[in-house]
């Protein structure tokens, strides 16, 4: 495997990543507040097809980063109207979320475009195009140097930066400032924050309200920057590989992206070659395709360092009379 | 006391709720630039109108009985068994490779073996979720979700590699041996001398459906084991101090609904396809969620939903063939706003009717 080859598979790792990231980035705000959310699938099944939707009619692509944001923000806002104000069962209503996208989006979209529950083809502007850092070019003579920041820093879509800047927003605004402080309180101990004099109900909404953001995000990326349009079912189980990133990195952000590498990675890899050779033994395309899973399930187990969640994660809020 | 009669809370909002679902989704039948209410009389006919629609509707009711009671027993430990999915799906391969073991002589033999094989392994797929929530506190819903998604790798691993009927593309078994059919609604109304439709997939599984029924029935509340299940779920300190080890009832508790949703392999890989295919379920391991929720937990309200579920598959289906624009995913928007409604936001009805009946009382009084 020459050094080429390997770039190749990181960059397409990190574009790969970025979906998960979002959503991961997602889950950790809205279960750091003590919202379970098993309806990251949904949200950005959503929006997906609404940023797609809205960017081949408006023709451009920041238009339809509003709408995916916005179909995303309203299941979240769903989500919370059950689990907040109704203290309804939160695992209950994000399967719920996700068989709403995946139908809804189908229905809507044959109605609006006639494909069979595609978008058109983007192109042009209504698409996130890649972007060339200053440099690159005049770079790209200087061996191993120039192809790393050339092929994989360079050239990837602004969502793609702005994600990994979001891992850095994420730390510092949950580790760095009251908000984040009052909002991992919310999710370990309410009682406390109540009793401090902070509204638990409206904490929670406003983490719920970033995760719809984050998803949407995650699923603009997914259709206008990853693809080139919507298809039926695109998110094909990305919001649970999210999940177990989040998982993964025991609900930190720094360690969330780590995870999501790492998940991203796996992928690439999983696209690049049908079965690995290692030693003799044949890996199926398969392994790879369940490892992210098969990894959560061994560090839930807790035999790989244990994972513990926000103590009043699921539970819903009530107020003391 | 109870806040409102027995009767409200297992009946009137549950239909309520399935009212409230149904008007949303007519909402959506309509902004699409459709009439509702001839889509439903469609869907309705299509369930119900003829022998064919029957077949469908009581084969999709077989599949979702087995999954809503599998979702059901583990709701009455307070569990929440979201790996229907791949219960089912691991149980058709035990099915199946039940089935292909060898030259079966007749059905009646093949099918005690079969219902074993699924839901052995159906429990076994469930075993390993069961046995880290009870041991180390792995939160079930993510580790059942995972192992969903595990499954689906490792059906799609061993029918491409391995289980693949030689020289054949598709990934797929080859066809089980004749003495493996399970004899289909036709065979069995031609008996009676009654006609039934020759196409439709319903068989004798329906009535292994209604047996565990039964038998769920049976366990749950006439029997010491029942007891201790739903007193874990009522309340884990109590039934902790009752002497009720939380360890045992939560793997026996998940086997049992592994077992069950892994029995939904006699009528998906035995009864209808005949082979072992790489997603026998269907998605029918979610629908449980649904029926499991709409039925209250119960096996007969399991049963009934799991008809209704039946209907709205069958009908739906055939809504698609009528009015094009009405596509099959319909189904998945009624079945989410009918978990949303029956399961997230069933305080939004509850209170406001629990309200009313405290009213009445206390002008009665």
């Amino acid at each position: 495997m020459d050094l080429l080859t390997i770039i190749q598979i990181l960059d397409s790792a990190l574009r790969l990543a970025t979906p998960l990231l979002f959503a991961c980035l997602a889950g950790l705000f809205s279960e750091r507040s003590g919202i379970f959310d098993i309806g990251l699938e949904g949200k950005i099944l959503m929006s997906a097809f609404l940023s797609a939707s809205v960017a081949a009619f408006s023709g451009n692509v920041w238009i339809g980063l509003l709408g995916g944001v916005a179909g995303s923000v309203f299941l979240a806002l769903l989500h919370g109207v059950a689990s907040i104000t109704f203290r309804g069962n939160q695992l209950i209503s994000g399967v719920a979320i996700n068989f709403l996208a995946s139908g809804i989006t189908v229905i809507i979209g044959e109605n609006w475009f006639g494909l069979g529950g595609r978008t058109p083809q983007l192109d042009g502007p209504a698409r996130f195009q890649d972007i060339t850092l200053p440099f690159a070019e005049s770079l790209g003579g200087v061996p191993v140097v120039g192809p790393i920041y050339g092929e994989l820093i360079s050239g990837h879509s602004i969502l793609v930066y702005f994600g990994l800047l979001a891992v850095l927003g994420t730390w510092w605004l949950l580790f760095r400032t009251r908000f984040g402080l009052r909002l991992r309180a919310v999710g370990e101990n309410p009682e406390s924050v109540d009793t401090a004099g902070v509204s638990v109900i409206r904490m929670r909404y406003s983490a719920v309200l970033i995760c719809g953001c984050l998803c949407g995000l995650a699923g603009t990326y997914l259709a206008t920057g990853l693809a080139a349009g919507f298809v039926k079912e695109m998110s094909a189980g990305r919001g649970f590989i999210a999940l177990a990133a989040l998982i993964f990195s025991k609900w930190r952000p720094g360690y969330a992206l780590m995870a999501c590498l790492l998940f991203g990675l796996l992928e690439a890899i999983g696209n690049r070659y049908q079965n690995i050779d290692i030693g003799g033994f044949q890996v199926p395309v398969q392994f790879m395709q369940a490892l992210p899973y098969i990894l959560t399930v061994v560090i839930l187990a807790g035999f790989v360092g244990k994972a513990i969640p926000p103590r009043a994660g699921g539970e819903p809020y009530v107020k003391e009379r | 006391m109870d806040k409102m009669p027995k009767w409200v809370d297992i009946a009137v909002i549950p239909l309520i709720n399935l009212f409230l679902a149904l008007v949303v989704s007519g909402l959506v039948v309509l902004y699409i630039g459709e009439d509702p209410f001839r889509a439903m009389s469609i869907l309705i006919n299509g369930a119900i109108g003829s022998t064919y629609g029957w077949g469908y509707t009581l084969y999709y009711a077989t599949n979702f009985i087995f999954t809503g009671l599998a979702v059901a027993v583990s709701f009455q430990a307070k569990l929440f068994n979201i790996g229907g999915e791949g219960q089912a799906a691991i149980g058709g391969l035990g099915v199946a490779l039940v089935c292909l073991a060898m030259p079966w002589p007749h059905w009646t033999l093949a099918l005690p073996f079969a219902v074993l094989g699924g839901a052995l392994f159906g429990a076994a797929w469930a075993a390993i979720p069961a046995f880290l929530q009870a041991t180390r506190g792995s939160h079930i819903v993510i580790t059942t979700i995972m192992f969903n998604f595990i499954a689906s790798a490792v059906m799609v691993y061993l029918l491409v590699n391995v289980l693949k009927k030689p020289g054949s593309m598709a990934p797929e078994t080859s066809r089980f041996p004749e003495g493996a059919f399970l004899p289909k609604a036709f065979d069995m109304a031609s008996v009676l001398g009654l006609p039934f439709s020759r196409s439709a997939p319903l068989n004798v599984t329906f009535f292994v459906a209604l047996l565990c029924c039964l038998l769920v029935y049976l366990l749950l509340w006439h029997t010491r084991l029942g007891y201790q299940i739903r007193a874990f779920g009522h309340s884990e300190p109590a039934a902790r101090y009752a002497g009720i080890s939380p360890v045992k009832i939560t793997m026996v508790t998940m086997l049992i609904s592994g077992g069950l949703a892994g029995l939904m392999g006699i009528n998906a890989v035995m009864g209808e396809a005949q082979r072992l295919v790489t997603d026998p379920v269907q998605g029918a391991g979610f629908v449980g969620i649904a029926v499991a929720l709409m039925g209250r937990s119960h096996p007969l309200g399991v049963l009934l939903a799991g008809l209704l579920f039946g209907m709205l598959y069958q009908g739906g289906g055939e809504l698609e063939f009528e009015i094009p624009a009405i596509s099959r995913e319909m189904i998945l928007v009624i079945q989410a706003l009918v978990i949303l409604f029956t399961g997230a936001l069933d305080n939004m009805i509850r209170m406001p009717v629990e309200r009313l009946f405290a009213r009445a009382r206390k002008k009665a009084a």
